[in-house]
Order: C-alpha cells, then structure tokens, then sequence
C-alpha cells in the first residue's frame, strides 16, 4: 500500500522534471529576465557571489513550485480558491492581532522561517474574484461588483494598515485587474475610478505621516536631503547619468559609492538603467511587455472564465510592479515598497512570483482546444 | 428591452474577454511607453546635466547632531553638562582592509574589544560614506600620538564632539540617570533622521523619560569632499535645534543631606510637594557615578556594580517595594471615616490580642497587655494594632481595597520616570489573579496593619502621604518643574494640574487623622523625631517584619542588631501640620524600629528643606540615626508583631495565629 503509494508519487515527481507542462515562451522570458537580474545584482552588490548564489537558490526552490502547481489542473485551483483567500486573509488578521502596538508589523513567524502573508494574497486574491465572477452572467451586474469590491477592501485595508501600502496596493490591482477582464462595462468603470478619485482625499487622512511625508517629498526632493529626497535625488542621478547605452557592466559608480540607498532591493533597476543606459531600459520594458502580452495570450487560449480571468489578472498585475518601481526610480512616483519582479533582491516575491506563474503554466496546459 | 439569458453565453463570453484583454494590453503598453518616456527624459535630454551632478557628488549631507538639553536643579545648578571632548571616527569607504587598520591603530591608541563591538556594530547600520565613532573621548596623549600617525590612516580622525557629563554624579543618578552609547538595538527604535549623527541616548532616569525634549533636532550641512572623502569645504549649513534643558523642582541641598542621612545603610526617601506634586527629594541608597556609563562602561566596573552585595544600580525609591507597616493606618482610618465606619470619639479596648469573633485566631498588640481604651486619635499616636484589626474588618477588605487603591497603592504614581513598580495592593481579585485561592477574613485582619500581601515603594508612600496632607488633592508626582527652550528664553513651567477631585469627602476627617498624626510626633512614638523643629509635624513609624516568625528567637533577642536584620523601618511625615507644604516617606532596609531609625533621616530631609526655604538650621536633640540615648522605652517601640508569609511567598495560611497563652 505505502510502496505503490511512494511510486505513484516517484512517478508523479519524474513526470514533473522530464515532460514539464510548461508553456516555452513564457519559461523563455522568465529565465532572461532571472538572468538579468542576477547579472544587475552582482554589480549591484559589490560583486558578492553569496549575494547572487542566495537569489538564484530562491529562484530554483520558485521554479520548483512553479512546476509542481502547472501539474495542478485548474478546475482543482477553482475548488481552493475560496479556501485559500478565506486560509490567508485568516493570517493577515492573525498578523494583526500580533502586531498589536508594535508599528510595522508584517511578518508571521513560523519557527523554521518568517513569511508575509500578505504575499499570498496576491495569488489568491484574483483567484478568489475569478472563482466569483467564474458562474455568474458577465458582464458583472453592479451587485456583483459590490461583493467583489468588498472581497478586495477587506484584505487590502488589512495590508495598508500594516503599513504596507505597496503591497496593498499589488493585491488590489490583481483583483481590480479580473473584474476589469470580466467585462465590467465602460461607463461603470468610469463611475468606479470617479468615486475612487473623490476619495483620495479622505483616504490622504488615513496614511501614516511617513507615507504622507514619501509624497510630499516627491513633489519637492529638495526639502528633506537625508531622508527620503535623498533616495530620490541620487537614484535619478544614476539612471540619468547612465545616458544612452549606460556606463557598462560593473562600471556604475552611483551605487559603488554608496550614494545609492538599498541599491540591491527597491533601488537595483536604478544600477541596472545607470549601468546599461537606455537602451537596456527599453530592452527590459520589451522583455516585461512579451512576458504579459504572452500571459494575456494564454488568458484568451483558456478553456472557461476562472481561468481566462486569473491568467490575465496575474499578467496584468506584473505590469503594476514593473510601473510602480520604475515610476519610482525614475522620480514619477512616491517611494514605495514595491520590487521590481525578478530582478531586485529579496526571497519571498521571487517565489511569489515564480508560483502565480505556476498557474499560468497549468492554465496553458489545460487550454481549449483548436477546431 | 432584451431579456436575461438565464445560461451563460460561453461563446459571447470569451468574445468579451479577447477584447478586454487586447484593450488592457493596449493600456500596459502605453504605460511602459509613458515608463520609458520618463527615461528618455532623464537619459537622454538631462543626460549631460546628470552626468555632471553625478561626477561632482561629492557633495555630500552631512548631519549636525543637536546639543542635548542640559539639566538643572531647582535653584539653577547644573546636573547634566555637555563637555567638549574628542573622538576617533572612521569613514569605512576610505578604508580598504577594516581589520588590518583595527589591528594597526591599536598600537598607537589603545582600543578596548568593547569599543571594537560597539564599532563593528554601528558600522552595519551606517551607510558608506558616514563617518563611524571608534573609541570615545581620547586622551590628550593619545589625540598627540595619533596626530603624528594620522598620514598611515586615511580616514580616520579624531573630531570633536560633546559628552555628557554629571557633576553631581552619585546624588542623582538614581534621578537624572545616564545617556550611553546608541546601539544596534536603538537604531531600529528610535527614528534614523533624527538621531542622524547622534551618538548617545538616554538610558535610566530622567535622561531616559525625557528623551524627547532632551534630544532636539539635528540639523545639516552640504559639504564638499575630496577624493579621499576628507572635507574640503562647506557649503551650506542649517544649524540644529538644541534640546531643551530641564529644570527638576529637587533642591540639590536637600538631596544631599537625605543621601547623607542614610549613612550608606540601603534604603530610600522620596520628599513630594503636596501643593503641587513636585519631588522635593528622591533618593536611592546606596548609589553609583552615573558617569561610568556614558561612553561604555568597562566589563569591570560592571561587574562589580551588578554583583555588589547592596545592589547600587537598584531604584529602591521607585522599585523597591517593602511592606508598609503600621504606617497605612492613618490612611486606613481615614477610610474608616469617610465611610461612615468610625467617628473619631469611638472606642476599642485594646488587651494586647484581637481575636476575629466566632474563630479561635487571635492576633497580637505589640504591647503586652495592650493599650488600654483607645479612641482614633489615640489608636494612631500609640499605632494601637487592635484598633485596626477591628477597623480593617469592620471596613471588610473590599471597602479597604478600594479606598488605599486611590492612593494609587497597587499601581503606579505616574511620576515622570520609566519603570516604576506597582507594589501590591491586598484585595480579592488581586490574591484571586495570582493564587486562585478565595480571600480569609484572617488576612483583612493583617492588611489593616501594613502587614499581609501588602507592598509600597517609597514613591508610592510619599505620593499617598503628599495627597492626604493636600487635603486629599491628588498629584501625578514630578520631578521635572520647568523646561526651557534657549539659553536666553526664561524657564516655562510643566503644568501638572491635579488627576482628579479630592479624595477627601469630608475636612472634618481630614483633621481628626491629622490631629493623630501630630500626637504620634508629641507624645507617640515619633516623640523624639520631631524635637526642636520650627513647625508642628505630622508623622507614622512603621516596623515592618521581613519574614514569618518561626522561633522565639525574636522574643529573646530583642536587641537592635538581630531587630534590624528581620524589620524595615520606615518614617512617613509631613510639616507644616496645619498647611503641609513637604511630605517625605523614608525607608531603611534593615532598620529595627520606625521612628528610632527612619525617623532621624525623615527630620534631617526636614531640616535642609527648612534651610533651603530660607530659615535656619533647627536646633534640638540631633536625631542622630545610632541613638546615644538609652534604648527607646517599650511604649515608643509598640509596633506590629505577628507573623506575616511576607516576601516569602504565599503557600502556608495568611496569618498564623498566636497560639494563645503560648507565646509569652
């Protein structure tokens, strides 16, 4: 009984590493782009390998995942859906109660590791909307739109109060991004995002005093030189500095003198626009441009609507990431905790990551088919 | 109109998608476009500019640290000074081989593995290029012998900065307390922008709770540097906003004097203004030089201050706690007042044991045979146990909880330090939270004496006896009067408004505990305390028992040696009678009677208090603290004497009864 069960899942596990269901294209933008990353972050790093060894050790355990989970059919994922959002917004309010009086608290220990719950969100997020919205008559009716609206606030609120406004702010746009996939209509959507703009000074009354401050000192980095304008001011040094085709590999001097703050993490694009120019800029806006444009594309190739909604929400909210911390670097946006995906430092969103596009694998497996 | 399809439309559906998903590609293309727009901007049309701004970075921010807020005492003498003194920094970017220049500098300066910790630890947090303090306040020696090596080490250097120094020290560092160096720890707490540049912060005291005003704000300059980071010129500076300076309501003479009156034997006194609630005096005996701690203490030093037998660096006026003794009954009977229990011409016939009606326990007076008929004013002058017994029941412990509790027993003062204690406050609920075990009738008996469960620090006693001799006006107790913004701007004073309204219902209760509280200092057992002093005096001993009695050791060696290592003395007074204006608690750890040693230090506070307001040393018998006097007679000494399971834990029953007759 244990003997055929170990073989069945040895059997399984082969079938995992030798006949993967992975859709190339995709696979072939991801592991460019890893490799981009890894090559910015050895000079961004002052050329530690053990930097650049830990970061493509999180890379092989989130492609791991990534292919365990496209075995994963999606009708199976739609069944967990409710249950995993209902499983991680439970942690974000665990991590609450934790963070009672303590400031910023994010992080739930387990003993063996520490991870952010709020990460899970941003897969079960729009899995939860798509399940929604997967039997009911699209496009949504404005009830529909309410329940969902009320499915994002709830752990989007709890996210934002941790403070942490960046990821608060990915997870809402995945689930925003399905509804909008749904086929919410024009006019509603306009009615939505001018009700959203009419809050925006209510919800200015809610922010932290530093996250006010982040803004403030966007529109005038002058004003607070050792603080947050100092990120601003010398991360649009480097990228300007780097001019066309940048100052070469390795050859960077902003971060290498230290001028550039957490020039591993949120800053490293700006490393990479000084050291590559722009024409590595426009390079790597390519390669995320056919990475979503191939996730919409096996969107539409999807068999039924659960599936056509996560694959686009999931492709979609990778643009989010990639304009809010370019819009940062470059001095367009406020500072924000957001990375840019796969290419700054940091472990638990490159295998967040990794994992949504697990789904995107499995969704491409289980296509519709042809004629 | 058409009407609903009841069955979705699949085909209709996936149609709607495509679209959706084509114009939302659409919209993520022009956003990357917008994205790299951004970058043109900045890559290509500001490219020259940039490149200029990023080959001249070397100017760079520098942080200005504030001057910590001075402290003075409250007649203007400093306490807490800022003195220039030197440094040794290092910049780490200028530094190829960390260890090798550690190694090397030791030679010419001598660098102790505490300054090596604390080095390597700060290094973590800075960035690169901000200079990192090595070791403190060098010698002039060593400043010299760096100087001449200073070419074989690039950046490093040695800078001036101000320290904190306490001129005062010993006096008060239980009050003031010590900034020490900023660790790795306080980095993360504390906000980096403001304690950019700041090497130290307030670690105990007052340097600690008034962290916030002391500090300031830094503020920075541009400078230029060269190649090798060292400074070429300034270009801007925004000076920094200096922290306020403090001005405590202690006088420093008064201070003094209740230090030295305490000999060096431990204890601790704290005097309150009841007017207003300012600390008139707090100290904490045996001591220690708060100067110490300033850059590092060295591991010697420290361990010989935490291992040392009397325990310096202990607060005994704010953590200590000790049973209060017979000085809760003057409280006690003013709840029996208020609540209608007593009137003060009520009587008890005190026979030297008071045995709880309808039970075989019995408890005793101190003065075999006990005190005769006593009414309240006379149970207090004689500190006559069975008077209190009888009250303490007839109240019942919920009533008695209740009304000590607003005396803040049981809970802190709110005085404006960190860390105070709460003591124990008997009550139901208290025993029930922390034994699980129902509250006996017993124990009410024993909490009317001080005795029991019963814990008060110094600061709470003082507090206690501040608010009922202010007419029950209560005062979170402070010890900072006023706050100044500038060397030039006059002092402001810290509002302290009252907590709340009288506890006092009635003014005739208040005077009937006062006239008691007076007669113990005419004709009670502070008789001697209060002799040749300018005003009338209001005062309680109390003798605390450290542990249960198990022997009759107590009872055949009734000398002062043996009495002081089983008792806390402790004197509560307040003067002048008929409008206080100073309340001080005092305790002696190993004190054999109350008013014949705790009484003396409470009257030499007294007298420097007279002195600093501006009269003349009173005359009379020194209330010295080792009597020359023949041994009090029994009448003075009649102090509590049953056997409490204090600070030993409460396993066996509350109160063990004299076994009646046994006990002679």
């Amino acid at each position: 009984m244990i003997d055929t069960q170990y073989a069945r899942m040895q059997r399984v596990f082969k079938r995992v590493l030798t006949r993967p269901r992975i859709d190339l294209p995709l696979a072939g933008g991801l592991f460019m782009l890893a490799i981009v990353g890894l090559l910015t972050l050895y000079s961004a790093g002052d050329s530690h390998l053990a930097l650049v060894g830990g970061q493509a050790g999180r890379f092989v355990l989130g492609a791991i995942l990534m292919l365990i989970i496209s075995r994963i059919p999606p009708p199976v994922l739609r069944n967990w859906s409710p249950w995993l959002y209902a499983g991680s917004t439970a942690l974000l309010v665990v991590v609450a109660l934790l963070g009672e009086g303590r400031g910023a608290y994010r992080w739930l220990d387990l003993g063996v590791m520490r991870f952010q719950p709020s990460e899970l969100l941003k897969l079960t997020m729009p899995m939860m909307v798509a399940w929604y919205l997967h039997p009911r008559q699209l496009p949504p009716s404005w009830k529909d739109i309410i329940v969902v609206g009320v499915l994002i606030a709830i752990p989007a609120g709890l996210i934002a109060e941790q403070p942490d406004l960046g990821t608060a702010l990915l997870v809402a746009a995945a689930g925003a991004f399905a509804l909008f996939l749904s086929g919410m209509r024009w006019w509603k959507i306009g009615a939505l995002l001018g009700a959203v703009g009419g809050m925006i000074p209510i919800a200015w009354h809610f922010l932290h005093e530093y996250q006010r401050n982040r803004v403030r000192t966007l529109l005038d980095p002058e004003s607070d030189p050792l603080g947050n304008g100092w990120h601003i001011i010398q991360s649009q040094i480097a990228v300007g500095s780097g001019g066309t085709f940048g100052k070469g590999w390795q050859h960077g001097t902003q971060s290498r003198l230290d001028f550039l703050p957490e020039h591993t993490t949120d800053f490293i694009f700006a490393v990479f626009s000084e050291e590559f120019g722009l024409a590595g800029v426009i390079g790597i806006m390519l390669l995320y441009a056919f990475i979503i444009g191939r996730c919409l594309w096996i969107a539409m190739d999807a068999r039924d609507t659960y599936s056509r909604l996560l694959a686009g929400a999931i492709g979609m909210s990778f643009f989010v990431y990639v304009f809010v911390n370019g819009g940062m670097i470059a001095g367009m946006l406020p500072v924000v905790g957001v990375p840019m995906p796969l290419v700054s430092y940091g472990g638990t969103s490159a295998v967040s990551l990794l994992t949504g596009f697990g789904v995107l694998m499995s969704i491409h497996a289980n296509r519709k088919m042809h004629e | 109109m058409l009407k609903r399809r009841s069955i979705k439309d699949s085909r209709g559906e996936s149609a709607l998608f495509r679209r959706r998903a084509l114009v939302g590609f659409a919209l993520i293309l022009f956003g990357l476009v917008a994205l790299v727009t951004r970058f043109v901007y900045l890559q290509v049309l500001h490219h020259d500019e940039f490149v200029v701004r990023s080959e001249n970075n070397r100017v760079k921010p520098r942080a200005i640290p504030p001057a910590r807020g001075l402290i003075y005492d409250r007649s203007g003498v400093l306490l807490a000074d800022n003195v220039p003194a030197f440094r040794l920094e290092v910049i780490p970017e200028q530094v190829s081989d960390m260890p090798a220049l550690l190694a090397e500098i030791g030679a010419v300066v001598p660098i102790g593995s505490d300054d090596v910790e604390a080095f390597k630890k700060q290094l973590k947090q800075s960035r690169r290029f901000e200079s990192v303090p090595l070791k403190m306040r060098l010698t002039e020696d060593e400043i010299d012998r760096f100087a001449v090596n200073r070419w074989r080490f690039p950046g490093v250097d040695v800078v001036p900065y101000l320290t904190r120094r306490y001129p005062y020290g010993t006096h008060f560092a239980h009050v003031v307390g010590y900034v020490g160096r900023l660790d790795a720890d306080d980095l993360e707490r504390l906000d980096p922008v403001r304690y950019k540049g700041t090497s130290h912060v307030g670690r105990s005291g007052l340097e600690r709770s008034y962290e916030d005003m002391l500090h300031g704000t830094p503020g920075y300059e541009l400078v230029e540097v060269n190649a090798d980071g060292r400074t070429q010129r300034v270009l801007e500076t925004h000076p920094p906003v200096p922290g306020k300076n403090l001005y405590l309501s202690i006088d420093i003479r008064v201070q003094k004097a209740a230090e030295e009156a305490f000999d060096n034997r431990p204890g601790a006194a704290v005097a309150i203004d009841p007017r207003n609630g300012q600390v008139l005096a707090m100290v904490s005996v045996p001591s220690f030089d708060p100067n110490l701690f300033v850059n590092g203490i060295s591991h010697t030093d420290y361990t010989m201050l935490t291992t040392a037998e009397d325990k310096p660096l202990y607060n005994r006026a704010l953590r200590g706690v000790y049973p209060p003794g017979s000085t809760v009954k003057p409280l006690l009977a003013l709840g029996g007042l208020e609540y209608g229990v007593r009137r003060p011409e009520d009587t008890v016939l005190s026979t030297g044991e008071f045995c709880i009606p309808g039970q075989s326990r019995c408890y005793r007076d101190d003065e075999r045979g006990g005190n005769g008929t006593v009414n309240m004013v006379r149970a207090i002058q004689l500190s006559t146990n069975t008077y209190f017994y009888k009250l303490a029941l007839d109240l019942g412990i919920d009533r008695l909880s209740t009304f000590m509790g607003k005396f803040s027993f049981g809970r802190p003062t709110g005085v404006d330090l960190i860390g105070e204690a709460s003591g124990v406050l008997p009550s139901r609920e208290w025993k029930a939270g922390r034994y699980k075990q129902p509250w006996f009738p017993g124990e009410t008996v024993i909490s009317g004496i001080g005795q029991g469960y019963w814990a008060v620090t110094p600061m709470q006693l003082s507090h206690a006896y501040a608010t009922f001799a202010g007419h029950g006006t209560p005062y979170a107790p402070r010890l900072v009067m006023a706050t100044q913004g500038g060397v030039d701007s006059r002092p402001a004073p810290l509002a302290n408004p009252p907590t709340g309204p009288s506890l006092i219902q009635k003014p005739g209760d208040w005077a009937a505990v006062n006239q008691g509280m007076i007669a113990v200092m005419t004709g009670g057992t502070g008789k001697t305390v209060g002799v040749g002093f300018p005003y009338v005096i209001a005062g309680k001993s109390g003798t605390a028992e450290r542990y249960s009695r198990t022997t009759n050791a107590y009872d055949e060696r009734r000398n002062n040696a043996y009495l002081a290592s089983r008792h806390r003395a402790w004197f509560v007074a307040y003067t002048p009678a008929e409008d206080p204006k100073i309340a001080v608690a005092a305790v002696l750890e190993s004190g054999a009677w109350g008013a014949q040693d705790a009484g003396p230090i409470v009257r030499k506070i007294l007298n420097a208090w007279v002195v600093q307001q501006g009269g003349t040393l009173p005359v009379g018998p020194p209330p010295s603290a080792a009597p020359a006097s023949p041994a009090p007679d029994p009448s003075e000494v009649i102090e509590p004497s049953i056997e409490p399971p204090m600070e030993s834990g409460g396993d066996d029953i509350p109160a063990i009864p004299s076994s009646s007759g046994a006990n002679p």
